[in-house]
């Protein structure tokens, strides 16, 4: 059962970093991206051409995939989402869903509806034992790159220039242009991060997990439920939430091996009940 | 320093600048008054770049920024301590003065000189913005502006909704301003208050200066008949 749970845990890691990418948009930018998921299902795919096509690990697709995703989500910013902005809370919404059915349909005629995953080799079955308890070395590498992205994004947009000036554009965009802020120009790069930490996460899932074109919705659902079990705008909550429903998730199968979902459902619901501000929300909001 | 040149702007199909000059000289306050609706907004809205004048001219240091782009305003050396103060909420105070410096115009203003000369926001320098009381926040707003190094700092009613000793402490906060060699404009409803905080006064009506002068040698009655109209 420890095992089940500690397993569980890690795997909330990966979730963490599901969320972290929407944890940036809905809680520093506030503003909405459906498609968050569809992104992630997307990354693993160009991962999967490279390592098929070249014969990589998939971890040393990341220093390409990365970088594609990041110029993917500046050009997402730039040419699709600001052009929804202003104009109510309806427009974001409704674009970023349709980009996500577009995405999913895309992802079909290119890659087929068959189920995927990337091959981590012998990554795959290492596993170190502590007593009686047997831990993957994969599950445990996705929390360690896990710590150290959420340790690196809070540091950007807590400790940088850079950072302040994506939390002050969100505050209030005009105001911030009266500083000097490229305000379009500061979002489009924290979207790029955004999509960047998602090609990230989606490597990690790939090697753990199976993905096909219609999997975006889900690991949109998780991220979503990481995100507000945290607290919104509060990047280190994201991964606690994350582990959280990760855990929920292990103690479910340990009823029924089927109900893992679910159960890790019935903590947001009951999360959002009693905190419905989250776990770690800043409190200077007003 | 400043110099505006026939500026008429309007919302839409509403007039609201009916050409008017103004020219202020470097190191200069003065003071822009008028009733509600007179223009003084919208002056300061076609100086930031935030509405685009239908003809005319504004110029800082003999370069013409009428039509730039807030952003490129910023980067010639114009800051704005905007009305209401419009602090960052999400920021603490010390990063509202450091996003104040985004533009990197060098010059003698930084986070130390800012905390020197307003004392009380370097003693709340790691609180979020919005635990500060109004008369602080406005400190907090004037050094953010300040933190831009500006050749030109406007500031846009700065006593509005701060109780009388909140606005003492600003206006001698402003005053210890006054001979940094910054080229100031205030806008400000009490006649009073702008003009003891200034070198000159122009005060406008319907869109236009109908008056203007020195501020220490300026009639009262003669500022109340151009203010309201009474010729």
């Amino acid at each position: 059962m420890l095992e089940t749970l500690i397993n569980g845990a890690l795997v909330g890691a990966l979730y963490g970093l599901y969320g972290l990418g929407l944890s940036l948009c809905l809680g520093l930018m506030r503003q909405i991206n459906l498609a968050h998921g569809d992104f992630i299902v997307f990354s693993a795919f160009l991962a999967l051409q490279l390592t098929t096509h070249l014969g990589i690990q998939p971890l040393l697709a990341l220093p390409i995939v990365v970088p594609v995703m990041f110029v993917i989500g500046r050009l997402l910013q730039r040419f699709v989402i600001e052009r929804t902005l202003g104009r109510g809370e309806m427009p974001p919404i409704l674009v970023t869903f349709g980009l996500s059915v577009i995405l999913q349909n895309v992802m079909l005629q290119l890659f087929s509806a068959d189920t995927k995953s990337l091959d981590p080799g012998p990554l795959g079955t290492a596993a170190i034992n502590i007593g009686s308890v047997a831990i993957g070395v994969l599950p445990l590498l996705t929390l360690a790159v896990a710590v150290g992205i959420f340790a690196l994004t809070a540091a950007v947009f807590g400790r940088t220039r850079f950072g302040r000036a994506v939390r002050a554009t969100s505050d209030n965009e005009a105001v911030a242009q009266l500083m000097g802020i490229g305000t379009r120009r500061v979002f489009a790069t924290a979207m790029g991060f955004a999509l960047a930490i998602s090609a990230v996460a989606a490597i990690f899932y790939g090697m753990r997990g199976t993905f096909d074109p219609s999997t975006g919705p889900e690991r949109m659902l998780f991220a979503f439920e990481a995100v507000i079990l945290g607290g919104l705008g509060s990047i280190w909550g994201t991964l606690a939430g994350g582990i959280i429903l990760g855990i929920a998730q292990a103690a479910g199968t340990l009823i029924v091996p089927s109900l893992g979902p679910l159960v890790g459902h019935v903590v947001f619901l009951t999360g959002l009940l009693l905190m419905p501000g989250g776990l770690f929300t800043k409190r200077i909001r007003v | 320093m400043i110099s505006i040149t026939d500026l008429r702007a309007s919302y839409g199909p509403l007039p609201v600048l009916f050409g008017f000059d103004l020219n202020v000289a470097r190191g200069e306050t003065l003071a822009l008054i008028g009733a509600n609706g007179a223009g003084k907004t919208t002056t300061f809205a076609v100086m930031t770049g935030r509405l685009k004048p239908q003809t005319g001219s504004v110029s800082i240091n003999g370069r013409d920024i009428a039509g730039l782009t807030t952003i490129d305003i910023v980067v010639h050396g114009l800051a704005l301590v905007p009305e209401g103060r419009q602090l960052f909420p999400s920021l603490s105070v010390e990063e509202n003065l450091l996003v104040g410096a985004h533009s990197r115009r060098s010059g003698g203003w930084n986070i130390e000189r800012v905390y020197e000369i307003f004392p009380t926001v370097a003693e709340f320098r790691n609180r979020p913005s919005m635990a500060l009381s109004g008369g602080q926040q406005q400190l907090v707003a004037i050094g953010r502006a300040l933190m831009s190094n500006p050749d030109v700092l406007l500031c846009d009613e700065l006593s509005l909704g701060l109780s009388p000793a909140a606005v003492d402490i600003v206006y001698s906060a402003l005053q210890k301003l006054r001979g940094e060699g910054l080229t100031t404009v205030i806008v400000e409803q009490d006649i009073a208050r702008a003009l003891s905080a200034s070198d000159r006064f122009a005060c406008m009506r319907h869109g236009q200066i109908v008056l203007s002068g020195a501020s220490k040698s300026a009639d009262r009655a003669e500022i109340s008949n151009a203010y309201f109209g009474m010729r």
